[in-house]
């Protein structure tokens, strides 16, 4: 078997050598355009507003675990962008497919819910940490493991913040090993619960499942530390996961550090995408790979910056037009000199010779 | 140069600039798959017919013509490559579509020349000092005498022998430009400094060379040598082709050069001046704005350098109608008057100035 893989790679590598400078996939692609990308089988309306997606993986793409992310890419008016989503479905899923459930806000959301089936989007690796292990582990669970009870565990989430812990739940449900779980979700009405019938009927087939539903229009509290001893008195003891809007992971963080658990829970945060264009000009700006951080008036170039801060990128014309000296945007905005325009998508290929802060500023210089 | 209100003058052409920028999108982004898509089928498909012809080369009027076939698209194919699509892709013309397989950052073509010394020799210093006596090493290649400017040294009566050695050689030409060769001749440079470059070069001409002289004509076995012979035609196609149209763009009559004085204190609007005055149009139809890299465009692709070329044609007549109105010079022509121009300024050249010039 080894012999032949090592013929194979040969093969490869000879292939690569006649193919150059190009790969031989390029190649391949001229038959089959789409196969590194993910097939979109099928869209269904999931809530208001909301759909969910089945993605056919290329062949090749490496799986997931329940609770991790990955980026999904497709053209919006000619410009690649992406964004990540978590990953709905379980892993066990047998046919290999995976569903991200999307909210219509947003660039990359509003062109996901456009696309038909059929349509092809790329996709990113899995990642993140945010995940429930297969077998319970760490403290918490040995004790509950060895006082006879089942592991006990926590979920709050809200709106489509509900959309990891649906992964980790069917996942508990397809391997028939549900845990203890309260589950907290807050949604505006009970027609807004993103898989509102699956998670009721789950809650019906699993009695160690239960959904706590709080509706925020009509009358719903938020979370605080009160409601948590009400909804769940034994919370301390539970390891927590927590997915949705930044303040309510900010409560249940201060939750659990008051109780002195802040280790126990896990916190998933989807930042937004965009970040604020402010009004006045200039801002902090942080070469994130020499880690030298100064402040820019709105009209300097951050090349002029960046060199009075002692770094020496690599520039050219110094006028915008041999894109030697592009680095690319971290986090923050900047304003393109030439035509005032904005820029302040993270990953974008920022000319540093003509453009200047516009409020705070990371570059990966 | 010429004096003109530089100032609304190079307003009005930023302004170009924004709005044709302003309407890039799901099109632009068709035209240039589909310019990949025809440039790797007819580069596959060339390579089967010279492959296909060779059982057929003993019957030998189809076979040639099979085998002639064949090259002539894979020698179309390494013209699109490295024109319309390696030349415009490495100047940044299509990275706003933020789309990593068509990047300058990762794009490297089908030429002995490594797409990061191109970078800096032709997108840094050819477009920034564009016809500039001393700065731009454009001018006359450092090898040929194409204005009156330089001076006359006895090695240039062989000019016309180099220049044609430059056309079938072109694309090592284009390997050995970043190499600043006047700073070597003057010792500022010693082989120590540029020993990282000629690496550069080495290992891409080897890959280069490896793949059309040796592995393809090798898969062919006993055929070897007329897979090599057609490699070797296609690639000088390449060579003759692109001589050609780039030798149009700075040196046909009319094309002016620049002192360093000259540009001292230059605005935004005198360097649009400046790249309109020393660039050269060559008028012809859409197939050959494709085959050309839209590089008949030259006074567009100067103004505009990474803006993608399938907006060429529809910038030029604007372009052109701000010059009328300027009363600045646009310089067009039919490729058999820029290339004849430039070739018969090449042989003028090769001899002294005469003495009634030199008066005048």
């Amino acid at each position: 078997m080894a012999k032949v893989a090592s013929i194979w790679s040969r093969l490869g590598e000879v292939a690569g050598l006649v193919a150059t400078p190009l790969l031989p996939s390029h190649y391949l692609a001229l038959i089959r355009p789409h196969v590194r990308q993910a097939r979109v089988e099928a869209i269904r309306d999931e809530a208001p507003a909301v759909k969910t997606l089945v993605l056919r993986p290329a062949r090749g793409w490496q799986g997931h675990e329940a609770g991790q992310h990955v980026r999904v890419g497709l053209a919006v008016d000619g410009r690649l962008v992406a964004r990540t989503y978590s990953i709905s479905s379980a892993p066990e899923r047998r046919d290999g497919r995976i569903e991200i459930t999307v909210k219509a806000q947003g660039r990359v959301s509003n062109a996901l819910h456009a696309l038909e089936p059929g349509a092809f989007v790329t996709l990113g690796a899995a990642g993140g940490e945010f995940t429930l292990p297969e077998v319970p582990r760490g403290p918490l669970a040995a004790h509950d493991v060895a006082v006879g009870m089942a592991w006990r565990v926590l979920f709050v989430t809200a709106g489509s913040g509900v959309t990891p812990v649906a992964s980790m739940l069917r996942s508990c449900a397809a391997r028939g090993e549900m845990p203890d779980v309260v589950h907290v979700h807050y949604a505006r009405t009970p027609a807004d619960v993103i898989f509102g019938e699956e998670l009721r009927s789950l809650a019906v087939d699993h009695p160690s499942y239960r959904l706590v539903e709080i509706h925020t229009a009509t009358g719903g509290g938020h979370v605080s530390t009160a409601g948590l001893d009400a909804l769940a008195a034994d919370w301390r003891e539970r390891e927590a996961w927590a997915c949705g809007p930044q303040a309510l992971l900010d409560t249940i963080a201060a939750a659990y550090a008051g109780a002195g658990r802040a280790d126990q829970l896990h916190v998933e945060r989807f930042r937004a995408a965009l970040a604020v264009i402010p009004n006045a000009c200039g801002g902090r700006v942080a070469f994130a790979t020499s880690a030298v951080a100064t402040d820019a008036d709105g009209t300097t170039p951050l090349l002029h910056i960046a060199e009075a801060a002692g770094l020496a990128p690599p520039h050219g014309c110094r006028m915008g037009i041999c894109h030697t000296c592009d680095a690319s945007l971290v986090s923050g905005c900047v304003r393109d000199l030439r035509t005032g325009t904005t820029i302040d998508e993270p990953g974008a290929r920022i000319q540093i010779c003509v453009c200047a802060a516009a409020g705070d500023v990371e570059l990966s210089l | 140069m010429m004096t003109i209100d530089t100032e609304s003058f190079g307003r009005e052409l930023d302004e170009l600039q924004v709005a044709t920028r302003a309407t890039l999108g799901a099109n632009d982004r068709r035209y240039v798959q589909r310019v990949i898509r025809v440039q790797r089928g007819l580069a596959l498909g060339g390579r089967a017919l010279i492959f296909a012809s060779l059982p057929l080369l003993p019957v030998a009027p189809l076979g040639l013509a099979v085998i002639g076939t064949g090259t002539l698209a894979l020698g179309l194919a390494k013209i699109l490559e490295n024109m319309e699509l390696g030349h415009n892709i490495i100047h940044g013309q299509w990275d706003w579509m933020g789309d990593p397989d068509i990047h300058s950052s990762t794009w490297e073509w089908d030429n002995v020349c490594p797409a990061d010394q191109w970078k800096h020799s032709h997108n840094v210093v050819h477009h920034t000092w564009t016809n500039v006596m001393g700065r731009d090493r454009d001018v006359g290649y450092e090898i040929l005498r194409v204005t009156e400017k330089q001076p006359w040294k006895p090695a240039h009566l062989a000019q016309p022998l180099y220049n044609t050695l430059l056309a079938f050689l072109f694309q090592w030409g284009v390997a050995m430009h970043d190499i600043d060769l006047g700073a070597l001749r003057r010792g500022e440079l010693t082989l120590a400094d540029i020993r990282g470059q000629l690496r550069g070069i080495g290992k891409k001409a080897g890959k280069q060379l490896l793949k059309d002289y040796v592995l393809w004509p090798l898969l062919a076995g006993p055929w070897f040598l007329p897979v090599l012979l057609a490699n070797l035609v296609a690639n000088g196609m390449r060579n003759l082709w692109s001589y050609a149209i780039i030798f149009c763009g700075h040196f046909p009559d009319g094309a002016q050069t620049f002192s360093e004085a000259e540009i001292v204190g230059e605005t935004r609007g005198g360097w649009y001046l400046r790249q309109i005055l020393g660039s050269c149009n060559i008028e012809g139809g859409k197939l050959f704005h494709v085959m050309s890299g839209n590089l008949d465009h030259q006074i567009e692709h100067h103004l505009f350098p990474d803006l993608p070329s399938n907006r060429y044609p529809e910038l030029a007549p604007k372009v052109e109608a701000i010059c009328a109105r300027y009363g600045v010079p646009y310089n067009k022509g039919s490729f058999a008057r820029q290339l004849g121009t430039t070739l018969r300024t090449i042989f003028r050249l090769a001899l002294p100035a005469r003495r009634r010039a030199l008066a005048a």
